[in-house]
């Protein structure tokens, strides 16, 4: 039989020779007989390529495990797939994809998934290999190779559209960039890990922050900012220390993303954990460290956290099924102390044991003197606990107790065992300790390194924009960096120049502002004492007089001034076109702007309506500048007029960003109206944007964004070509100001109207 | 008018009953604050029983004028004819008079009270151009919540400083669990249960709700539990639904309930 193989095989590789008998008997156990014979050709087929033994070595150790989970009649698929590689100059990708199949397969375990998987592979090979005149595929493709490797781990959080997703941004992204495309594909780039984690199945804690720091509060009345960390999901390695939530001075530490486990949800999930460091917060007391073994340490840890457990279920015994389900539940006898350390094993099965019997009696059967044991210290710990709440320093005697009582030999074993040994809604327990002296191995977190140029530069740190990208449809996480900071300031008394300059303007709109004013009023009605006689209602009550009704008494009406409740961001566009000389003017248009805003500044001050002024220019997407002139709670005064005399221009228009910036602060203003004012010149661009629409769209979008907040965004255009583009980001809501000489005229008698 | 026949159930937090008696015995008008449902217009009925008087309560809505505390004109077949409003006929006969939520009436109507709160004790009906003499056994109490007024709805110093002032808030937890129980007959372990999920909707006021659960929906929810409904439907009927429209705090209290009630 295995001389019939081997001939069918016709492979003479010394390394295929050496594994062959040992994967022809793996195979027999998984292959039909019809599945022998493909298996063989299409390994014969591999041999022959010419691309080495790695390829058919590689396809005669992992097949039969994926025909195991996928079936053998994917084969075809999956040599169709080899076929269309090889023929493409990216041959070197054969032995990844192979190599991955198995880890691949058990995530998708139908052949139609496999098959878009395979797919996919091939989408991504036509696209992204390169050509020299547009027909032939002349380079390989930089990501294949990348692709095929990552797609284990990829897999491991996403479905098969999340992950067809991610490739497809990957491609999109970096079809022009063979080292970034790389990097992509590796799960190198942060935008990578941006996306995959959009795309992932789960509760996200950034989805549900408001409620989880609602849960603290109201629970726990132990308010703490919640930290997410990024969670490396990797099934081959449960989540050990480095992995456990924690908490610090600066918050709690959870991981970005729990799925919904044992019938628990993410969002519950992150409830229990929280709620066991709340209950460390409350309960626990640190203590010294330096005295215990690391052992001891661990058998303290265990029994601690099964009394903030147990105090936590004396409070909430609603959370007992949860907590329950989500404690692994180790087999007593699932660790052999011949060859494993057993400790870990002991104290999970101690702790579940302590987590269960608080409260209900503990059903394991007494069978051995390790049960007794295990009994005999639960039984312990429920009298230490039915004194009241008990302390660490009775847990930790207990726990030395415990440790003494069960040492092994084998416990010093490098092997430990781990399996169901992890509790992870319990976090690291890094807080209970405290140290004498401290060691070199002390880890230290969150050391601030800070580079002097930048913390000059910008005062504040960065905020994270999404943009829009409509050729997918979707945005892309945090990719703008906004940094805001305070416009420098200049000579005030040039504004004041400015006003003087216009006052015929200024007392133009002193008259139109003075008859703007009465009619702010609203008729009040129903009054029994008022101004006037409300005829309406007085004629029926003379009726209801007549006819021997009781008449309403109150008929008259008076008149209240209406207070009026906008609030105003007014958004310049400081980019290097305001330096163009404004046509048929002397005047540049930055120093139009200049006029105009501080007319606008003037009547919206008079008018008494909060107004905030700003300017942004970009220079890339990595830095995106807000710069403050003025902001709600200044008045009309003489630092408000330095810094918009001070006003100067430079670089590009990223609009999106700025008003997606600009209305954060404008909708925590508590308005009925709240106005987004947008001067600008042009339409919106940047120097590392060569798609011109692509900017425009992003605007378009943060329009709506803003609709949706409940904030107007307005358009006043400078350029007279802007009707297309600025329709288009603005509906309705722009004028476009043909002769830009007329702008200090224009503009504040345009936020008269729109505000009346 | 009411003359309560039986004792009204009222738990003492402090010393607010000698307090009042005091108030009382000098004919000083009281004004009492708190949140809603904790208690107020309970002491009032009790404190009328306890002193017995009668008792004339005016719920203040903000289309109440000055008439509708006075008295108006009616008209009849031969003539007007005056009717006198709760006010007066409390001045009149000598009654505890308590205008609860008296912010929510429109500040014109509350200075009608001004004359009878202080030294003078008259009414003056302008209306009829009558001087109504307060009877010696008048006493006027206010009531007003503090907490979720605006800055439009508050009194005027010149009304406020005619007051002496109980400040009143929910009970703590255990007594707060004797009263539900008292009130509703459910047993006390349960109804310490009810305080606790209330304690939890307490804390979050100002994290997006204006008011933390009552003790009277306390009571509700506890009614309704006696009633045989299962304690999570009560709560989240009677504790929750009523106080918030906010998906995340009925979320996060939902699972208060779940968390305290096994």
């Amino acid at each position: 039989m295995m001389q019939a193989w081997r001939a069918r095989l016709d492979c003479r590789f010394a390394e295929v020779e050496a594994v062959f008998e040992d994967c022809m008997q793996e195979a027999r156990q998984v292959l039909s007989d019809s599945g022998m014979l493909a298996y063989l050709d299409s390994a014969a087929t591999l041999g022959k390529l010419g691309r080495g033994a790695e390829p058919v070595l590689t396809f005669l150790q992992t097949w039969p495990q994926t025909a195991a989970t996928v079936g053998e009649d994917a084969l075809a698929a999956v040599m169709d797939g080899v076929r269309t590689i090889n023929k493409s100059p990216n041959g070197r990708a054969i032995a990844p994809l192979l190599q991955t199949l198995p880890a691949v397969s058990r995530r998708l375990v139908t052949p139609n998934l496999l098959q878009q998987y395979l797919d996919l592979g091939l989408h991504i090979l036509a696209q992204t290999s390169g050509s020299i005149h547009g027909i032939h595929k002349t380079y390989a493709s930089p990501c294949l190779i990348a692709f095929f490797e990552s797609a284990p781990q990829v897999l491991q959080v996403l479905s098969m559209d999340g992950m067809r997703t991610w490739a497809d941004y990957g491609i999109r992204h970096y079809r022009s960039h063979p080292d970034q495309q790389h990097q992509y594909f590796t799960l190198q780039s942060a935008d990578s890990r941006a996306v995959l984690q959009r795309q992932r199945h789960g509760t996200l804690l950034v989805d549900h922050l408001r409620k989880l720091d609602l849960y603290l509060q109201a629970l726990w009345q132990d308010p703490l900012a919640l930290v997410p960390y990024a969670i490396t999901p990797d099934p081959d390695k449960p989540m050990l220390s480095g992995q456990a939530p924690y908490y610090d001075d600066e918050g709690m530490r959870l991981p970005d993303v729990y799925d919904t486990r044992q019938g628990v949800s993410g969002l519950d999930r992150y409830r229990i954990a929280m709620a066991h460091m709340a209950a460390h917060r409350r309960w626990s007391r640190a203590i010294y460290a330096d005295n215990f073994s690391p052992a001891q340490r661990l058998a303290i840890e265990c029994f601690e956290d099964a009394r903030v457990d147990a105090l936590t279920l004396r409070t909430y015994p609603g959370l007992r099924h949860a907590m329950v389900a989500l404690h692994p539940a180790p087999q007593p006898d699932a660790c052999n102390p011949q060859t494993h350390s057993c400790l870990r094993h002991r104290l999970a099965v101690l702790s579940r044991a302590l987590l269960v019997g608080a409260g209900v009696p503990s059903d394991a059967p007494v069978t051995s003197d390790t049960n007794a044991t295990l009994l005999s210290f639960c039984e312990r710990f429920q009298e230490s606990m039915a004194q009241g709440e008990s302390s660490t320093e009775a847990m930790a005697n207990l726990a030395i107790a415990y440790l003494a009582r069960t040492r092994c030999q084998s416990d010093q074993f490098a092997d430990t065992w781990f399996a169901d040994t992890v509790v992870d809604y319990r976090d690291d327990n890094r807080s209970l300790w405290k140290f004498h002296e401290l060691s070199d191995d002390e880890e230290s977190f969150a050391t601030h390194r800070t580079s002097a140029d930048t913390e000059q530069l910008h005062h504040l740190p960065p905020r994270h924009y999404p943009e829009w990208d409509y050729s997918s449809q979707s945005y892309r996480p945090d990719w703008v960096s906004v940094f805001e900071s305070l416009h420098p300031s200049g000579n005030a008394g040039k504004i004041d120049q400015l006003l003087a300059k216009h006052s015929g303007l200024v007392k133009r709109l002193k008259r139109m502002l003075d008859l703007l004013k009465p009619h702010a009023r609203v008729r009040l009605r129903h009054q029994e004492d008022g101004n006037e006689l409300d005829l309406d209602l007085a004629v029926r009550a003379l009726i209801d007089l007549k006819a021997n009704r009781q008449p309403e008494s109150r008929i008259n009406e008076s008149h209240r001034t209406d207070g009026r409740s906008i609030a105003v961001t007014l958004l310049l566009d400081l980019s290097e076109s305001l330096n163009d000389k404004a046509a048929g003017s002397q005047q540049s248009i930055l120093e139009l702007s200049q006029e105009a805003v501080s007319l606008l500044a003037w009547t919206v001050d008079q008018l008494g309506d909060p107004l905030a002024i700003a300017g942004f220019h970009s220079n890339t997407r990595h830095d995106v500048r807000y710069l403050h002139l003025k902001g709600f709670g200044e008045h009309w005064d003489n630092e408000v007029k330095a810094r918009l005399a001070a006003m100067q221009a430079g670089y590009s228009t990223r609009m999106g960003a700025a008003m997606r910036h600009a209305a954060h602060t404008l909708s925590a203003q508590k308005a009925d109206t709240r106005l987004l004012l947008v001067l600008t010149d042009g339409r919106p661009s940047d120097v590392d944007v060569h798609d011109e629409l692509l900017l425009t769209h992003d605007a378009r979008q943060a329009v709506k964004e803003l609709s949706a907040q409940g904030i107007t965004p307005y358009c006043v255009s400078l350029d007279a070509q802007a009707d297309g583009y600025v329709r288009e980001i603005f509906g309705n809501n722009y004028v476009v100001v043909d002769r830009v000489a007329t702008l200090p005229e224009k503009l504040p008698k345009l936020f008269m109207r729109l505000t009346h | 008018m009411t003359h309560p026949r039986t004792e009204p159930y009222y738990q003492p937090q402090a010393n607010e009953v000698a307090l009042y008696e005091a108030a009382y015995a000098a004919r000083l008008p009281v004004m009492l604050k708190g949140p809603t449902g904790c208690g107020k217009s309970r002491f009032v009925e009790y404190m009328a029983w306890k002193l017995n008087r009668p008792l004339i309560t005016v719920a203040c809505n903000e289309d109440m004028t000055a008439s509708d505390l006075l008295g108006r004109y009616l008209l009849e077949d031969h003539g007007t004819r005056w009717l006198d409003g709760p006010l007066t006929t409390a001045a009149r006969t000598g009654a505890i008079c308590y205008l609860d939520e008296v912010v929510e009436a429109r500040q014109d109507t509350t200075v009608v009270i001004h004359a009878l709160t202080d030294h003078r004790r008259q009414l003056p009906l302008d209306k009829r151009g009558e001087l109504v003499n307060a009877h010696p056994d008048f006493q006027l109490v206010i009531s007003y919540n503090p907490g979720y007024q605006s800055v439009m709805k508050d009194l005027k110093q010149s009304t406020k400083q005619r007051f002496v002032a109980f400040d009143f808030d929910y009970p703590e937890a255990a007594m707060e669990a004797a009263i539900v129980a008292r009130e509703t007959g459910l047993d006390e372990a349960t109804a310490a249960r009810l305080v606790q999920v209330a304690t939890t909707a307490r804390r979050l006021k100002g994290h997006g709700l204006d008011e933390g659960i009552s003790t009277r929906l306390m009571v509700y929810a506890a009614t309704l539990m006696h009633k045989g409904v299962s304690a999570h439907d009560a709560c989240r009927m009677a504790l929750v639904r009523p106080i918030t429209d906010d998906a995340d705090i009925r979320a996060t209290l939902d699972h208060a309930i779940t968390a305290v009630f096994p």
